[in-house]
């Protein structure tokens, strides 16, 4: 879940890198951008692994219609390449993504409409200070309304075209405040993340999503230790459930047990018996469990679990609706292990209790 | 040739009320090939005595040496080995492991032992048949009779080759045709190997087919008397 959470982030708003220049990410000073952004771009995109670039005009804005107005960050896209990086362009659900307006068309979130009151086609006015510090304003039209799980993003993001941005703002043609780069394959990140600080300089500042957004890492090792805990819980259920079973065992195998004695089982003979059962046991069970529990992982990977009933909280903190499991093979056999593990260790309070046993007292058992 | 002599055995439990003296000072020696029952009454001290006898109780004091070997100088280690390779079990009950077959169960002690698994098949084959159900090889004990019970366990009792067989009441859960059975079986079996039946009863159908019988009261000896029987 968390998982799919920050594939989503990764996705629709931030990428797997983005450069900046030096400062800007903290001031979001106009000035600070990147004045060859176009040449850099494109020797990005010829970095091995790298399946999409983008420049953006980041500006902090003022949106207003004809009834209200909204502070938004808006962002002078290029709307083909941005494809390649973000997904927005998939999220439209009213409108299309910058089709339909000739002049100065613009995609915003759904929250955001319902707050300026707009529709498809509806007009709204961007204020803005240029390069020069004068306060400057453009009128755009609605082209698109996007909708993600965050309505927080949703309520802050415009889109415009970086063509349409540029010109209101004066902005030096190739300049951008922001390169965005999305790649292949998330394990090839370190490596590419080297190669882009390679060719962009260490005059700008590089970061990767981790590092954009740190809560997002706090997210997945929040989520990992929940994990962690759930399986030591459900570890020590076993354990209990085991110990508990393997003390009625030798409890009820007294005499057996005494018997096997006599007749010549040594002590590591009848401790290794009652540890090999127990491992039996917690196997029979782990392995059915795992089966049922991957058929329904792989079956939830196609078919999601649909919490939207409940989704509304959710969707506030970002998260789907619809919730897609995942199987990780490696975590099968370390849960396989532990089971086995777990066999074992519950197993030697029991046969210890079976050592305990004298034969000739095990015998007058009646 | 003595195959067991026993100095002033005696066993003392000391619970928290009274001091039992169950076994109280006995000396008495076993030749091989013997076919002995230690007869007395209920609480007399015959199954404290096989016991020691069979190293699986220890003596409060006294001695028991089995074909010159101190039994009770030996390790606990050491004495379960001892057990297994000279001495066979037949207990009144819960003999043999429920979740093996009877063949299993004869061949278990074997594997115990390290037997080659050809000699293992062959033998518990030959001592079922012996036994008179060789038929029955395949058979979970739940699926035997109480005296067919007891023909595995007398097998299994003789799989490890032992010096000598200690039976503790092996007839006191079967009805009359089936004791008689069991003692002609074991008497067989006592001179086919050659092999020392000790067995304690109360049965006086088990009695009348000793060679020797020994009378104890009271953990003492009362008698010691032999018999001529074919
Ligand atoms: N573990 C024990 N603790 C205390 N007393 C015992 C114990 N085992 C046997 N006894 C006592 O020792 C005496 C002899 O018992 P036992 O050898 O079982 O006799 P038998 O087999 O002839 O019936 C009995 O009085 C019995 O109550
Ligand atoms: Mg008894």
């Amino acid at each position: 879940m968390a998982d799919q959470r920050i594939q989503k982030v990764i996705n629709t708003e931030i990428s797997y890198i983005q450069i900046h220049q030096a400062g800007f990410e903290e001031t979001n000073d106009i000035n600070d951008y990147i004045l060859n952004a176009g040449d850099l771009q494109k020797s990005i995109g010829n970095i091995a692994g790298v399946i999409g670039v983008c420049k953006r005009i980041v500006i902090q804005s003022m949106a207003a219609s004809a009834e209200t107005a909204s502070g938004v960050l808006i962002s002078g896209i290029n709307p083909e390449q941005e494809k390649s990086v973000t997904s927005i362009n998939d999220k439209i659900i009213d409108g299309a993504y910058f089709e339909g307006i000739k002049r100065n068309p613009a995609v915003i979130g759904k929250k955001l409409a319902e707050k300026l009151n707009l529709r498809i086609r509806s007009k709204f006015v961007i204020t803005v200070q240029d390069l020069q510090n004068n306060i400057t304003s453009g009128a755009f039209r609605v082209a698109g309304i996007y909708s993600t799980d965050n309505s927080v993003f949703d309520e802050t993001n415009v889109f415009v075209r970086y063509s349409d941005l540029q010109k209101l703002t004066n902005f030096p043609a190739g300049a951008a405040h922001e390169i965005a780069i999305n790649i292949n394959k998330g394990e090839e990140l370190p490596a590419i993340s080297e190669a882009v600080k390679k060719v962009a300089g260490d005059k700008l500042s590089i970061k990767i999503w981790k590092e954009l957004r740190p809560e997002m890492n706090y997210l997945t090792e929040a989520m990992d230790l929940y994990m962690y805990i759930f399986i030591v819980i459900i570890l020590l259920a076993l354990l209990f459930g085991i110990i508990n079973t393997m003390l009625m065992v030798v409890m009820e195998r007294t005499k057996e047990i005494g018997m096997l004695m006599a007749i010549g089982m040594n002590k590591i003979k009848i401790f290794s018996m009652i540890v090999l059962e127990s491992v039996m046991l917690s196997l029979t069970g782990g392995i059915v469990g795992i089966v049922i529990g991957a058929i329904a992982s792989k079956y939830g990977e196609t078919h999601p679990i649909d919490l939207s009933a409940w989704a509304q909280g959710y969707q506030q903190l970002g998260y789907d609706a619809f919730v897609y499991t995942q199987l990780d093979p490696s975590m099968l056999v370390d849960i396989t292990l532990l089971v086995i593990l777990t066999g074992v260790i519950a197993a030697v309070y029991p046969a210890y209790k079976a050592l305990r046993n004298d034969p000739a007292d095990a015998l007058r058992i009646e | 040739m003595n195959v067991i002599e026993i100095k002033g055995l005696t066993k003392i439990y000391n619970t928290s009320e009274v001091i039992v003296k169950a076994v109280n000072g006995i000396d008495i020696n076993f030749e091989k090939g013997e076919f002995t029952a230690i007869v007395g009454p209920s609480g007399s001290g015959k199954t404290t005595f096989l016991n020691m006898l069979g190293g699986l109780d220890k003596p409060t004091s006294g001695k028991v040496i089995i074909g010159g070997v101190d039994v009770w100088k030996l390790s606990s280690r050491q004495l379960i080995d001892f057990r297994m390779n000279n001495i066979g079990f037949v207990f009144q009950s819960y003999n043999l492991i429920p979740v093996l077959t009877a063949g299993e169960n004869v061949e278990f002690i074997m594997h115990l032992q390290g037997k080659p698994k050809k000699e293992r098949k062959q033998r518990t084959k030959d001592l079922l048949e012996a036994v008179g159900i060789g038929n029955r090889i395949n058979a979970r004990p739940s699926k035997l009779s109480g005296g067919q019970q007891q023909r595995v366990a007398v097998a299994r009792a003789l799989a490890s080759k032992p010096e000598f067989i200690l039976a503790d009441e092996p007839t006191a859960n079967l009805d009359s045709t089936a004791t008689n059975s069991l003692l002609e079986l074991m008497s067989k079996m006592n001179k086919k190997y050659n092999t020392t039946f000790i067995f304690a009863t109360h049965d006086q159908r088990v009695i009348d087919k000793a060679h020797r019988i020994v009378t104890i009261e009271d953990g003492k000896i009362l008698s010691d008397e032999c018999f001529e029987r074919d």
